[in-house]
């Protein structure tokens, strides 16, 4: 385990898509350093042979029926959009023109 | 006062004996929110009105003999818990003006019990923190004292049943955020078995450590909401199949008998001593109806912490990603391209707790650090499961304190996210592990804080807790409630 440096806090800002002003840059890479200093005491347990455990319950596939049931109505999907356009959500051209 | 004094099975009672009705209730709560909200701020939207209407159906389905164990009972919805209609805003700038276009499922079970909804409830934002001190919308106060915190992050739930402004509440914990507002609220809160209750419709933070539980005033009232949440819930995934007892039939057993396991690392230098002492006088109270004290080792509960935030933030990042300033919730003004839309409503939109987590989940999780940080939290996790496994083998519960220390003041800990952290060291063992706890009152310290006790029990294990949990609540008498008069 590491500590975490200034680029490397911007290049994970980057990854969470979370923009980050230098301010909070720097008072980030502060607060997560104390915290991986705090995570170092996991580096001591002997964890050979131990098989990670992702859920406390046992994963198995939940299937259901193949029928048609209801959902929720067009309208109510779109309630919240922070910008719809006749049923669809708007946002900034992705695909640029020539 | 009357109404606002009795248990819900008091009022259970009278209803059915038709000396009051739900109506009576509902308004004598209204009252009493009017009177204290401005002091205490449990609520971050109140359904007064639809209350009084619901409180009217609870009369008709009483007055036709159509009424359960809770119809006519109010309740209050930690605001992660999307109501159809109604404000749920995780108290995040995010969600300020989101509407749920469906209700949760553990909504639909308390609407279909009859139940009145008085309001949603403050939380620390996206139920990240433990002290409500995140919340967008401002701190809830402890109603024992207003210059402490109620505890998080579902400290409105906590502090709202505390307080008198409802009987019951709903929380959700994922690594305490019902067991440390009940400890510090002098009430008692349940963390069921992962799977019990449903999580469908509740905004998740960690999805493998979340569950829903009620808070109660005291633990057969508890049992009761628990009968009402516990059911399978086919839109969910990890909900467990088959019928749920009713819980209440699982209380005033002989506990004669009754293995009590006492895990020595629960008692560390940090444990405030009043607190010690409780536990103890618990133990002993426990002991004097019979049970047997029993010393048990969970080796790997110190490190339950630190594996704790890693799995917590993991899943946190991965779950926070659907805000994105498209479908719903905040977008910037500032879009002029997607990545950059994305980047600047997310960093509008979160409080700078949220903002920490997503980071050191994204971190552990990405390239180069996965193998150091996440995949060692989930390997000592299932070394934290099978010591419970193990104990659980020798004994039938588990008592611990649920917090280090009481309540804490406003700004105490905010500033520093690991020592706020530590409020939490004794509960997330059992979100790892998902088994079932809960804290009820063990008493009061010296400057009148309500102090916590922790009952574990092994999976789909509630009756046996519930059952302990009745037997030491009588056995120590009531620590009452805060009058909050001036």
């Amino acid at each position: 385990m590491s500590t975490i440096d200034r680029k490397t806090v911007y290049r994970v800002a980057d990854l969470a898509r979370l923009y980050l002003t230098d301010d909070e840059i720097e008072q980030m890479t502060v607060s997560l350093n104390k915290i991986l200093e705090f995570e170092e005491q996991l580096k001591g347990v002997n964890t050979d042979n131990v098989e990670p455990m992702a859920q406390a319950v046992p994963g198995v596939n939940v299937m259901r029926e193949d029928v048609v049931e209801n959902s929720l109505p067009l309208r109510e999907v779109m309630l919240n959009a922070p910008d719809e356009v006749e049923g669809f959500f708007r946002v900034p051209r992705i695909i640029e023109k020539d | 006062m009357e109404i606002l004094n009795r248990s819900a099975l008091e009022l259970r009672d009278l209803l059915d004996k038709r000396e009051i009705s739900s109506r009576d209730i509902v308004e004598a709560y209204i009252k009493r929110i009017e009177a204290v909200e401005p002091r205490v701020n449990s609520f971050v939207t109140l359904t007064l009105e639809e209350a009084l209407k619901d409180a009217d159906r609870a009369d008709e389905m009483i007055k036709n003999n159509t009424q359960t164990v809770l119809t006519g009972i109010p309740i209050a919805l930690k605001d992660n818990m999307s109501t159809y209609h109604v404000k749920t805003t995780c108290c995040s700038k995010m969600l300020e003006n989101y509407l749920p276009p469906f209700d949760a499922t553990v909504v639909k079970l308390v609407k279909e019990a009859g139940m009145p909804i008085l309001g949603k409830t403050n939380m620390d934002e996206f139920a990240m923190g433990s002290s409500t001190e995140t919340s967008y919308f401002g701190p809830t106060k402890n109603p024992w004292n207003l210059d402490y915190v109620p505890g998080g992050s579902s400290g409105g739930s906590a502090a709202s049943v505390a307080a008198r402004e409802t009987p019951f509440s709903l929380g959700s914990d994922t690594g305490g955020s019902i067991r440390q507002p009940a400890a510090f609220n002098g009430i008692v809160g349940i963390k069921p078995t992962y799977g019990l209750v449903s999580r469908y419709g509740v905004l998740p933070f960690a999805s493998s450590l979340d569950q829903v539980g009620p808070f109660a005033r005291n633990v057969a009232d508890s049992a009761a909401l628990l009968s009402v949440l516990a059911k399978h819930d086919s839109l969910e995934t990890t909900s467990l199949k088959g019928p749920r007892p009713d819980y209440l039939n699982a209380l005033g057993r002989d506990i004669k008998g009754l293995k009590v396991g006492v895990p020595k690392e629960f008692f560390i230098d940090g444990l405030n001593k009043e607190i010690e002492a409780a536990v103890k006088k618990a133990l002993d109270a426990l002991k004097a109806l019979g049970a047997e004290i029993i010393d048990i080792c969970l080796p790997h509960s110190d490190k339950a912490l630190a594996t704790y935030y890693l799995v917590a933030t993991a899943e946190c990042s991965s779950n926070m990603a659907r805000f994105d300033g498209v479908r719903f919730g905040h977008r910037s003004e500032n879009v002029k391209d997607s990545v950059t839309m994305f980047k600047h409503s997310r960093a509008e939109g979160f409080g700078p707790e949220v903002k920490r987590r997503i980071m050191l989940g994204t971190y552990a999780l990405s390239a180069g650090y996965y193998d150091a940080y996440y995949l060692k939290a989930l390997k000592v996790r299932r070394l934290i499961k099978e010591d419970f496994d193990q104990a659980f083998s020798q004994v039938d519960v588990i008592v611990t304190p649920t917090t280090p220390s009481t309540a804490f003041k406003f700004g105490e800990k905010v500033q520093d996210p690991v020592s706020m952290y530590l409020s939490d060291v004794f509960t997330t063992t059992a979100n790892l592990a998902g088994i079932p706890a809960l804290s009820m009152p063990a008493g009061l310290s010296s400057n009148n804080l309500p102090i916590g006790v922790q009952i574990f029990a092994p999976r789909l294990g509630e009756e046996i807790m519930l059952n302990a949990a009745f037997a030491l609540e009588k056995a120590l008498g009531s620590i009452g409630l805060p009058t909050l008069e001036v």
